[in-house]
């Protein structure tokens, strides 16, 4: 017999065991989003493989022919641009989808009680899915360029896992900010955009003047792009430790901001959503 | 078998609302920009850390629910009732955790099922059989749970041809019924149920009572909100009343049903001054509505047959002469159907005058209504701006009466509608 005592104002003890409790609600709502969404459109599977394809084809001309960038040591620049492309999109589609997941559940948080942390997670899954389908694009360049990757390429779940994370704080506090102030959508497209520049997608983070780049790398995503491509590129694309350290302590602390506000937040999503 | 399952202590909850601001269901950031300039930085600050911001100059605290104490003992069937704005949903939204109280605690010994509505969730997109996984999961059972009564919950909905079809090409009644199917089929200690009742055709009213009845007898705990009555008495042994946020009456559910009753025929005119809950722009204001025989003369219910004269009244900001007003009120049957909406563009009366102070009369003669309370939203737009409107305004209280004008009472049987018709009989030349 579990008893539940509800408060005002009481921290809930028990929150993170409640959310192990609600993992089926998590599976469920996670495979609703991708079903819905390969349901939904004809081409399906292949959107996500186009967008981020075609976005590296069009990197690789303007920053490689165009801007004659260096590639990072021998690596075919294309590689080196879809190495990239791959956790920007990640991190991209699921910051999206995971800040607007509480007002598109705008009928379940008003109805139903789970630990609302449970609908901004499980949207990052549909993210993740579009990410693992992309990747066999990568595997096939890498077999069309003959680009065998070392062993560090066994690191890659790590990178991902710190790619998700690296969204999930910030989509975590815009989501609730999103409950109450509707303005905040317009904020992520903008982000995203902006952040594709401002990020090494199209270019090396190499080709940041030495006495910058620690302060490059106050954009996480710096480091987390620099680890996927150590970890695809191998000795081609060496990691800058201080700077991928440092962005790490920026995602956590993200992390950390956005869960708090989160949680700070939750118990009055039905009351204004 | 007298042990406390649920017990509130004190509960309060409160909201906040800010006045001398429009009325819109979610703020724009912009808005509260433009009205806060001078403590932009601190709204900006509480913003980021997500302190809650009221919009207005003033605020004011609004208890939804005040001082409700209870106990449910295991087993019980307990049915809510209260007016509209009492409280009711409110409680069942504390009990089920949904927001957290202002006040007081609840403690609950066991699982909780609530039911606000049914079918929460579905997605249009996905087949039958993906849907009742779906809601069966939001509703807190297991896949196992699922899967058991798989079978039982398709044949409850009698949907089986149509498991693997998207729910979006479902019709309505079909949908309605896989809902509730789902639903029924929950098995929790202790199950919290709104108004959901109001849905499908009556005979598949009839099965979820008794499906509910059964839950019931099982020896589990329900809360049950309604409005129909006949369902409070059929499901329940005990009862309490809210009115304004208190618990008003306590007892077996006979006395419950009779002290609500007594209570709602002692409300004089509905008063909609102090109603929070509308939207539109609110330069004209619906202050209350009354109900007036062809004498003239205030009454408290309307009965069937007679004439009867609604009066809306109202305050205005503007006087205006010759406005287009667009006035209109919904009148929807216990069971919540759409019964018949009430306008003045349909009859060609939408050019009036509005005054500082006035009221917008309805006649409607030979009332055609059945016994019972029909619930009634309000809506005003003038020159095609939306200036108030509230669900739920007001209730029409209908009592039998002699509708034909043959001496005899019609009751209200055979349901809630009463037309002018005649029968003759006639021969065919052969």
């Amino acid at each position: 017999m579990s008893e539940i005592i509800i408060e005002a104002g009481r921290a809930e003890k028990n929150y993170w065991g409640d959310l192990w409790r609600y993992r089926e609600l998590f599976i469920i709502l996670a495979w609703r989003d991708l079903s819905v969404r390969y349901k939904q459109t004809i081409i399906g599977i292949l959107w996500a493989i186009l967008r981020p394809f075609l976005t590296m084809i069009v990197f690789t001309i303007i920053f490689s022919k165009i801007a004659k960038l260096p590639s990072d040591g021998n690596a075919p620049y294309a590689l080196m641009v879809f190495a990239a492309m791959l956790p920007w999109s990640l991190f991209a589609n699921a910051l999206s989808e995971s800040s607007n997941s509480l007002i598109d559940n705008t009928n379940l948080i008003s109805k139903v009680y789970f630990p609302r942390m449970i609908m901004p997670a499980a949207t990052v899954i549909t993210a993740l899915v579009d990410f693992l389908i992309s990747l066999v694009v990568l595997i096939g360049m890498m077999l069309y360029y003959k680009f065998a990757p070392g062993l560090q390429i066994l690191l890659l779940p790590l990178f991902i896992a710190i790619a998700l994370l690296a969204s999930l704080g910030p989509g975590l506090w815009i989501t609730a900010l999103n409950v109450k102030y509707r303005d905040f959508r317009y904020i992520i497209p903008f982000v995203v955009q902006f952040g594709l520049y401002v990020s090494p997608v199209g270019f090396s983070s190499k080709v940041v003047p030495e006495q910058w780049r620690l302060l490059y790398s106050l954009n996480p995503m710096v480091g987390v792009i620099d680890g996927f491509r150590w970890c695809i590129l191998g000795s081609e694309s060496p990691l800058y430790l201080p700077g991928f350290l440092l962005s790490l302590t920026i995602i956590i602390f993200f992390l950390w901001l956005g869960v708090s506000r989160f949680r700070r937040m939750e118990n009055t999503f039905a009351d204004i959503i | 078998m007298s042990d406390i399952v649920i017990k509130a202590e004190n509960l309060g909850k409160k909201y906040i609302i800010g006045h001398q601001t429009e009325r819109v269901s979610y703020l724009a950031l912009r808005d509260v920009w433009m009205q806060n300039a001078r403590t932009l930085w601190s709204k900006t600050k509480d913003l980021a850390t997500g302190k809650p911001i009221i919009q207005g100059d003033t605020t004011e605290e609004v208890w939804a629910l005040k001082d409700v104490s209870f106990e449910i003992h295991r087993g019980e069937a307990v049915g809510i009732i209260g007016r509209n704005g009492a409280g009711k949903s409110t409680l069942l939204k504390v009990l089920s955790r949904i927001t957290e109280p202002s006040a007081g605690r609840v403690t609950i010994d066991e699982r909780v099922a609530s039911l606000l509505e049914v079918g929460t969730g579905f997605h249009p997109e996905l087949t039958g059989r993906e849907n009742i996984y779906l809601n069966g999961t939001i509703l807190g059972m297991t896949r196992k749970e699922i899967k058991r009564k798989f079978d039982e919950i398709v044949a409850f909905a009698e949907v089986e041809k149509y498991l693997d079809t998207p729910v979006k090409r479902y019709s309505s009644g079909m949908y309605v019924r896989l809902a509730f199917a789902v639903a029924a089929h929950l098995e929790p200690e202790i199950l919290v149920v709104d108004e959901v009742l109001a849905v499908g055709d009556a005979a598949f009213q009839k099965k979820c009572l008794g499906k509910m009845g059964d839950v019931a007898k099982e020896g589990r705990t329900v809360l049950f909100v309604s409005h129909n009555m006949a369902a409070v008495q059929q499901l329940c042994q005990s009862g309490m009343v809210l009115n304004e946020g208190k618990v008003n009456f306590q007892g077996d559910i006979g006395s419950t049903i009779n002290h609500y009753i007594q209570d709602v025929k002692t409300v004089q005119m509905v008063n909609l001054a102090e109603r929070r809950d509308r939207k539109g722009s609110q330069w004209l204001k619906f202050t209350g509505v009354g109900f007036f025989n062809a004498g003239g003369n205030e009454q408290q219910q309307v009965i069937s047959g007679q004439d009867v004269f609604i009066r809306f009244y109202y305050t205005s900001e503007r006087f205006v002469r010759d406005a287009t007003v667009n006035i209109a009120f919904n009148v929807r049957s216990s069971q919540g159907y759409l019964l018949t909406n009430l306008n003045s563009l349909d009859v060609n009366r939408s050019t009036m005058y509005l005054h500082p102070k006035g009221f917008f009369q309805c006649s409607w003669p030979r009332f055609n209504l059945r016994s019972g309370s029909y619930d009634c939203a309000l809506f005003c737009a003038v020159n095609g701006d939306i200036v108030d409107w509230l669900q739920s305004a007001f209730t029409i209280h209908v009592e039998d009466g002699d509708f034909f004008n043959t001496g005899r009472i019609i009751n209200r049987e055979q349901g809630d509608v009463l037309v002018s018709y005649d029968w003759t009989s006639h021969h065919i030349e052969v």
